[in-house]
């Protein structure tokens, strides 16, 4: 037991809250600083969600993964900025101001788990918890230049995660190397009886470099339109890498591709219009005036406290799901996220796991994405793994312009020891 | 196509509090981004339920729970172990 004073600089915004004098145990991460993203309840910590609407909320428990932490020995040092509710893929929509781009300030650290991201990329801590709803751990992994692992949905509890998109999110590590991201997700995967959803897989993998006669599928459709031509030269230069250790590369093809992002988006603003609809003033966050009528209230404290993003995409989902419209964007969005993981499956038959790009460009500017829609379209290569629940790990692959480029490795179910172990190596022949 | 008076609609379903100025924006964005859902009127196949899928049950067991105190902790108001609301009517 011990207490860890904890005088990093945030120049990059990287904190909501900061945990100055964090206390610390026994354990695997004796002492360790681990920062927590903010949608992930810790007792007597506020926890935002980077939304006014929770401002000083300070849950009353912890989440599985944080008791976990804390069990380890983990000292937890605060808690990272993000978009508003993990709607974004910049981390400028938070409440408490964008976070930037440790490589490069002038530009975003990718989002949501932004904070987390440049946490880890700046030095301050060497490991951090994210979430990941449609790439939320891998994009700013990839944007930063860190490593950062979706678990398989279901290995890590998502008791405590403030919920935005449940079918599609979990809590996954994000720290500067594999053997940190390897050795974070060892403390927090495994069963927890209270989110049902929880799958018995504990981890307790060693990375291993040896990866002499795995099969890689590299689907077209990862090197798409839309994805920068050096940034796809740099990732195929990665596979080339991982064919000189002794893997086969496969080429393939994953047709549910042109459908997923259109079905991720209508699936998870369909989540979120119910999931959000529990933020009223009432029970937590700053309080509501209670004189008014419940409807008035509510609706003023919402459009007052929630952002553009979250608005706009609790609307989405509203409409998504009304009564007229279900058969035409739910009822198909789903549709379309079995065939994701049908093709997923199909092409698991043949290979151990598919490569490719993280993110089909490098950071953004600053303020460069304005239109709801462009940023939307930059999630397309991501979002497939968490329609069909599979693990996904982004480790650095190179720069294009000065900025990072994220190699991105998917595996089967509840094979992360196999995409672990393919980065690793990867990881190994970079340096 | 959705019309401003629409997204007007939907935001009162949805509770959510939309000012004048924001419904020209908000109407261009979703016409937008539904334009871009239409993709999916080409999926043909129809939802089939996952092969997979069970139920998960649990014995129901009594463990300890939130204290009241620790429940109304965060409430905006309170009165006599309540938490205070809106009215409703």
């Amino acid at each position: 037991m011990g207490t860890l004073a904890f005088d990093a600089d945030d120049r990059w915004n990287a904190f909501v809250t900061i945990c100055r004098n964090a206390e610390h145990g026994d354990g695997p991460l004796a002492g360790v600083p681990v920062a927590v993203k903010d949608n992930i309840s810790t007792a007597g910590i506020q926890t935002t969600c980077g939304s006014a609407i929770l401002e000083g909320y300070l849950p009353p428990y912890d989440a599985h993964a944080v008791s976990l932490l804390k069990a380890a020995g983990a000292a937890i040092v605060g808690k990272t900025n993000m978009d508003e509710f993990g709607m974004g893929t910049t981390t400028e929509s938070s409440a408490f101001g964008p976070t930037t781009n440790p490589v490069n300030v002038a530009h975003v650290p990718g989002g949501s788990s932004g904070g987390s991201a440049a946490a880890v990329a700046s030095g301050m801590v060497p490991m951090a918890l994210g979430t990941d709803t449609g790439g939320s751990i891998r994009c700013p992994a990839a944007f930063c230049g860190i490593v950062g692992l979706k678990p398989t949905y279901g290995r890590v509890s998502r008791y405590g995660l403030i919920a935005y998109a449940n079918s599609l999110e979990g809590i996954g590590p994000m720290a500067g190397n594999v053997t940190d991201v390897s050795r974070l997700f060892s403390v927090i995967a495994g069963k927890d009886p209270r989110d049902a959803t929880s799958i018995d897989r504990p981890y307790t993998h060693t990375p291993s470099s040896e990866i002499r006669g795995m099969r890689i599928g590299v689907p077209a459709e990862f090197f798409g339109e839309g994805v920068d031509d050096s940034v796809a030269e740099t990732v195929r230069t990665a596979i080339g890498d991982l064919e000189g250790l002794g893997a086969e590369i496969v080429e393939c093809s994953m047709p549910s591709m042109k459908y997923a992002l259109a079905a991720y988006y209508v699936t998870c603003t369909s989540e979120a219009s119910s999931n959000l609809a529990r933020f009223d003033g009432i029970r937590y966050g700053p309080g509501n005036e209670s004189k008014r009528s419940w409807h008035d209230a509510y609706q003023e404290h919402r459009r007052e406290r929630f952002g553009a993003e979250v608005r706009r995409r609790i609307m989405l989902g509203t409409f998504a799901l009304s009564a007229g419209y279900y058969g035409k964007y739910y009822s198909k969005a789903q549709a379309a996220r079995t065939n994701v993981r049908e093709d997923f499956a199909r092409l698991f038959r043949d290979v151990d796991v598919i490569a490719g790009p993280t993110m089909p460009t490098t950071a953004f500017a600053l303020g460069e994405k304005t239109d709801p829609l462009s940023m939307y379209l930059a999630d397309i290569l991501t979002v497939p793994a968490n329609l069909a629940g599979v693990p996904a790990i982004s480790v650095p692959c190179g720069d294009v312009g000065g900025l990072p480029v994220g190699l991105q490795i998917i595996g089967r179910h509840c094979e992360e020891e196999r995409i672990v172990d393919t980065a690793f190596a990867y990881e190994g022949v970079r340096k | 196509m959705v019309t401003e008076s629409d997204v007007a609609h939907i935001a009162i379903l949805a509770d959510i509090g939309i000012s004048r100025e924001e419904l020209a924006e908000f109407t261009g964005q979703f016409n937008a981004i539904l334009d871009y859902f239409d993709l999916l009127d080409q999926v043909e196949a129809e939802e089939r339920p996952e092969a997979e899928q069970t139920n998960i049950f649990r014995d129901d067991e009594v463990v300890p729970s939130l204290t009241p105190d620790a429940v109304l902790e965060n409430a905006g108001e309170s009165e006599d172990g309540y938490i205070r609301a809106p009215k409703v009517m």
